[in-house]
């Protein structure tokens, strides 16, 4: 299905569109994963242990913030693609599946860039607090 | 009595106040920043140029928070393992608990001896402390603002605070959660003393009390247990056992009153007795209204004796 008043030939369909809107919120939902998986970690290995080492914990952390980040990347680098398809100039708010495409890969790529921040937050936690004091 | 974390006369709250002037001042600079730039796009004449309006939304909205906030992260979690570190093995330990208005503080000494006051803290200045807090009815949070954090007493929970007082001097500890009609009336007092007097105290203060002798103390002594004063307060060296109340024993060396009140005197102890509901509404403590005032002088010259 293509839009009826678009005046150049689509290169979108808005099956495709739709499941690039969902890839908007893999950034975030990263995060959040991130941030519930370094809080129980930290909950129960802290609950568990007799001495209060948190070496463990900040081994546990770093390999979520790593792989977190990984994802978090790959949707960034990903949604700049879409962002850039194209020979468009911007701005792209053209009532078009294309520019529509072009705009949620913009908006991916800014949630990606504040999940990473968000990310590297909760890791700079345990980076910097190394007992379960 | 100072109350202000700006004062500080502890470890913690030093570290806390410097964090608090390095935000401050970071905060002024960026308002002038932001205000400057407002005056500047405002009083500017002619079109902006759209490429440095981008640069400064994008720089301004966005990466400049984003750093900033960051370099606070980094510079305040550093602070955060020395806070919550336990003290040393062998500190001074002191039990707290929240009671419905009033503090409960039992001394450790020793290995097992534990010896109970209330509303009333006595530190050793420039030695760690570490206390044991807990409720027995609902949340509070005991906070000595000039000596550090504050930290949440839950019912059936033991959380834990680190102090170090730096500083001689008599300060005032709040409770920081709100607990009921006369939350704002709990409240205690915090002298911290040289350690050697220090140690001489927490001596006396394991020692019974020796009730004066004077005949308006004796009469005060047996209307204290007439009345039925007993069934609630424990005065260690006399019959008087209660646990529901807070523990008379050196009542009269305590500056004030009612969980940090009112000033320990005659007048305000006889008003205390008498209208207790009065100057604190909602105390378990029944008032004495029909008590004759010269009934309630001399309980109070008997506690006023409790030294």
């Amino acid at each position: 299905m293509t839009d009826a008043t678009d005046t150049t030939t689509p290169t979108v369909s808005y099956r495709a569109l739709r499941n690039h809107i969902l890839w908007l919120l893999i950034p975030p939902t990263t995060w959040a994963i991130h941030f519930l998986a370094s809080y129980l970690t930290i909950a129960i290995v802290c609950a568990k242990s007799e001495t209060g080492d948190a070496m463990p914990i900040r081994i546990a952390i770093a390999v979520y913030t790593l792989v977190a980040l990984g994802v978090i990347a790959l949707v960034g680098w990903h949604s700049h693609r879409q962002h850039r398809h194209g020979d468009a100039s911007p701005p792209h708010d053209g009532n078009t599946s294309d520019d529509q495409l072009r705009f949620i890969g913009y908006a991916t790529l800014l949630l990606a860039a504040l999940s990473s921040v968000a990310t590297l937050f909760t890791a700079l936690v345990v980076l910097f607090i190394g007992s379960c004091d | 009595m100072p109350q202000s974390t700006l004062q500080p006369a502890g470890q913690a709250a030093e570290a806390i106040a410097l964090l608090f002037y390095w935000m401050s001042a970071g905060a002024v600079l960026i308002w002038i920043i932001v205000v400057g730039l407002a005056v500047y796009a405002i009083y500017q004449p002619g079109q902006h140029n759209p490429q440095t309006i981008k640069r400064w939304v994008i720089g301004g909205g966005a990466v400049f928070p984003t750093i900033v906030l960051t370099g606070l992260l980094c510079a305040s979690l550093p602070m955060m393992p020395e806070l919550q570190r336990p003290a040393p093995e062998g500190s001074l330990e002191v039990h707290v608990s929240g009671v419905r208005w009033w503090w409960r503080i039992t001394y450790r000494v020793g290995d097992e001896h534990l010896v109970e006051t209330a509303n009333e803290i006595r530190l050793p200045v420039g030695r760690p402390v570490e206390f044991k807090l807990d409720s027995e009815d609902v949340i509070h949070s005991f906070w000595i603002p000039a000596l550090g954090g504050k930290v949440d007493m839950m019912p059936g929970r033991q959380t834990r605070l680190k102090l170090h007082p730096t500083r001689v001097g008599t300060f005032r500890g709040v409770c920081a959660e709100f607990c009921g009609a006369a939350h704002a009336q709990m409240n205690f007092d915090v002298v911290v003393m040289p350690a050697d007097e220090f140690d001489a105290w927490l001596k006396q203060l394991t020692r019974p009390t020796a009730s004066s002798q004077e005949p308006d103390a004796v009469a005060g002594e047996n209307h204290f247990f007439a009345v039925g004063c007993h069934a609630c307060h424990a005065i260690r060296g006399t019959q008087a056992s209660g646990s529901m109340g807070p523990d008379l024993t050196h009542f009269g060396s305590r500056p004030s009153i009612a969980a940090g009140l009112l000033p320990n005197n005659r007048d305000n102890l006889v008003r205390w007795i008498t209208e207790t509901d009065l100057v604190k509404p909602g105390v378990d403590m029944p008032a004495f209204h029909a008590m004759d005032r010269q009934q309630a002088a001399e309980i109070a010259t008997f506690l006023e004796g409790l030294k």
